[in-house]
């Protein structure tokens, strides 16, 4: 690959997003049963950078704005607040259809279902080969199925296969036909969104390795979604973690999960499954994640944390730097009452 | 602990007949689980895990039908039990705990109404001593201010306060044995936890026997006594949990335990069984895991293995037999 996109520099850049959905009753409700327009901030004032080809992986319990980051990412929402950079371009001011189109063949999305995210009626070849019809690409037909051909087999797929429809194949091999298609206009940027949440493990380890295959290959950075810690663990260089809609800590994955900070992520990690049976302690979780529509004032996990004070019941945590490039939202951090 | 288990599957065999042919996706299975046993079942989908559980509490969709071999609750058969029969056993001495929490409460009625009315249908008590025993239920698996909830709808619970409304139903009648099919998988990690935790406690309390059918071998460590691991349609290998979780014997829970993450070693790269579980209509003749095996032998592709003594385990492998037998 070329040597500007190994650079440390970063590729993409939000800064201060947000995202508000409209969950209002209908107008008449709201005239006769006298209710204000109701506001659900699902993503707020959310600052991440993502590295070229690291693996930037976003974790949080359903309902903590994870996927909305996502999807603001790739232009299917549009952001209520902030700025998004891709390389420099901010995403949301660029009017200019034509340079929009360009930066979008540099970033592609992989879904979670592979049973939603194929059409059904098309022919795999044609799935594939639809960014490159879509954005030009590729003049003569040859090209495409040459093109299409080459992709099939970089995802471990024989080239025959794209004469097939969706429904011939396993969950893991859609998946892989996914893949073929984010990776059809040579993007250095994937989302990827709980990509292998709707496998089987035998199949989620094929997947990731391949991933992580393709990310050496072709210089590949990722923003990854996902819920489950062991499989951020193995493909994340960095990692996020979400609560309600903000970012609670940003560590190195290797720091993050050795040393977690913020008492949600320690939690977190308690409540994994203890596969080696090692009979280590845990502390026991609490609670459940309360209504974003009603968000706690303060810090929104002050109800769950074991070493929430006064502070924390009214004062917002601000994300903080700690350590070696690691950010945690956390007054008892800040305070010394948990190690940074 | 009774000598007699109080489950007893025994070459349990469950066919879909189709018009091209009958497929047959639980194949040959027998297991046996103990008065305060958890059984882990544990397999990939389509490995035939929750068609074993419905088929113990006679719920198979038909046109899938209970084809050979016998089911035993206490010694007494089950499997042919009239429809009637059935439905009286079911509640009353098996309960069931399904994934969705959301489609096993009728929306329509409040939670206490379901509680009460499942209490009344199994126990000679009065409706007053029923809603009585509601609330204690509510209280024992750990929803807050029961009094006022037990009058709330199924909506207005959050997902894991449903499942553990779902657990308390299941618990109602105090049946012997529970079986949960994937109770913790529509579930946040936080949530899943907890709910585990609840749900081993209740168990061990009562000496309830359960059978636990799940994908998540972290679930299963974490819960069960035994394990059992399937693969398409048949038992690959059962054991006690440390042993199958630590030194597996089977090649496929080899592979299976290699290719889950873990957060302790992320370097290496994860072990992957290539390919992928064979459809129903087109399982391979011999050991069903041969074309996929990295230790298979010529005969693998011949004969079916049984399952064979393996340490402490119990494994369908050939490479178990003993040597003069190979």
């Amino acid at each position: 690959m070329n040597a500007d996109r190994s650079s440390q520099h970063s590729l993409l850049v939000l800064e201060d997003i947000g995202r508000d959905f409209d969950v209002s009753k209908p107008w008449l409700n709201r005239v006769l049963e006298r209710e204000p327009r109701r506001h659900l901030q699902a993503v707020d004032g959310l600052s991440l950078d993502i590295r070229r080809g690291e693996t930037l992986a976003l974790v949080g319990e359903s309902g903590c704005g994870k996927s909305t980051v996502a999807r603001l990412i790739v232009g299917l929402h549009a952001a209520s607040r902030g700025r998004i950079a891709f390389d420099g371009v901010d995403l949301a001011g660029s009017r200019s259809h034509a340079r929009n189109a360009q930066l979008r063949q540099r970033m592609q999305m992989i879904f979670q279902d592979p049973y939603a995210s194929l059409n059904p009626r098309w022919r795999v070849a044609r799935i594939i080969a639809e960014p490159l019809r879509a954005q030009q690409l590729l003049a003569d037909r040859q090209a495409v199925r040459d093109r299409v051909g080459e992709l099939l087999k970089q995802v471990g797929l024989a080239p025959e296969d794209g004469d097939r429809f969706p429904h011939e194949f396993s969950g893991g091999q859609r998946q892989r036909i996914s893949i073929a298609r984010a990776l059809s206009s040579n993007p250095e940027f994937l989302v990827c969104d709980e990509p292998t949440s709707a496998l089987d493990v035998s199949v989620q380890a094929q997947v990731l390795n391949l991933m992580r295959d393709l990310q050496q290959q072709l210089g590949l950075t990722y923003l990854f979604i996902a819920h489950n810690l062991a499989v951020v663990a193995y493909i994340a260089s960095r990692v996020g973690v979400m609560y309600l809609g903000r970012l609670v800590e940003l560590a190195d994955a290797s720091t993050l999960f050795t040393h977690p900070r913020h008492p949600y992520t320690s939690m977190l990690l308690d409540a994994i499954p203890d596969l080696e049976m090692s009979g280590r302690p845990r502390t026991p979780v609490a609670g459940e994640v309360p209504n974003p529509l009603n968000p706690p004032a303060g810090c929104a996990f002050h109800p769950r944390c074991p070493h929430a004070n006064k502070r924390c019941k009214t004062e917002r945590p601000i994300l903080n730097a700690v350590g070696a490039g690691g950010r945690v939202a956390c007054h008892a951090v800040e305070e010394g009452r948990l190690p940074a | 602990m009774s000598p007699q288990p109080l489950l007893e599957v025994r070459n349990l065999r469950v066919e879909f007949p189709t018009r091209r042919g009958t497929l047959v996706a639980v194949d040959d299975v027998s297991f046996a689980i103990r008065r305060g046993e958890v059984l882990g079942v544990v397999g990939e989908s389509g490995a035939g895990k929750s068609l074993t559980g419905m088929a113990i509490i006679g719920l198979l969709e038909p046109p899938g039908r209970i084809a050979a071999g016998e089911i035993r609750l206490d010694g007494e058969r089950i499997d042919d039990l009239p429809a009637e029969l059935m439905r009286r056993l079911r509640g009353r001495r098996i309960g069931a705990i399904f994934q969705d929490p959301l489609t096993s409460l009728n929306p329509l009625y409040t939670v206490g109404q379901q509680l009460t009315e499942t209490i009344l249908a199994h126990l000679p008590v009065s409706r007053q001593e029923a809603r009585e025993r509601a609330v204690a239920l509510l209280v024992e698996v750990g929803i807050p201010a029961p009094e006022q909830r037990i009058d709330q709808y199924p909506h207005q619970f959050s997902g894991g306060m449903r499942q553990r409304v779902v657990i308390a139903l299941a618990l109602s009648a105090e049946p012997e044995l529970i079986i949960a099919d994937e109770p913790t998988t529509a579930l946040d990690v936080s949530i899943q936890a907890q709910i585990i935790g609840l749900l081993k406690r209740l168990c061990r309390e009562r000496s309830t026997a359960v059978m636990l059918v799940t994908h998540d071998m972290g679930v299963i460590a974490e819960t069960a006594d035994r394990v059992a691991v399937m693969y398409a349609g048949r038992l690959a290998e059962v054991g006690p949990v440390r042993e199958v979780i630590h030194a597996p014997k089977h090649p496929y829970t080899v592979g299976l335990m290699g290719s889950i993450p873990k957060i302790a070693q992320t370097r290496n790269k994860l072990a992957q069984i290539d390919g992928a579980m064979p459809r129903l209509n087109a399982i391979p003749a011999g050991c069903a895991f041969h074309p996929r095996c990295p230790r298979q032998f010529a005969r693998c592709t011949a004969e079916r293995p049984d399952l064979l003594v393996a340490g402490a385990s119990l494994a369908a492998c050939w490479l178990h037999a003993n040597d003069h037998e190979r």
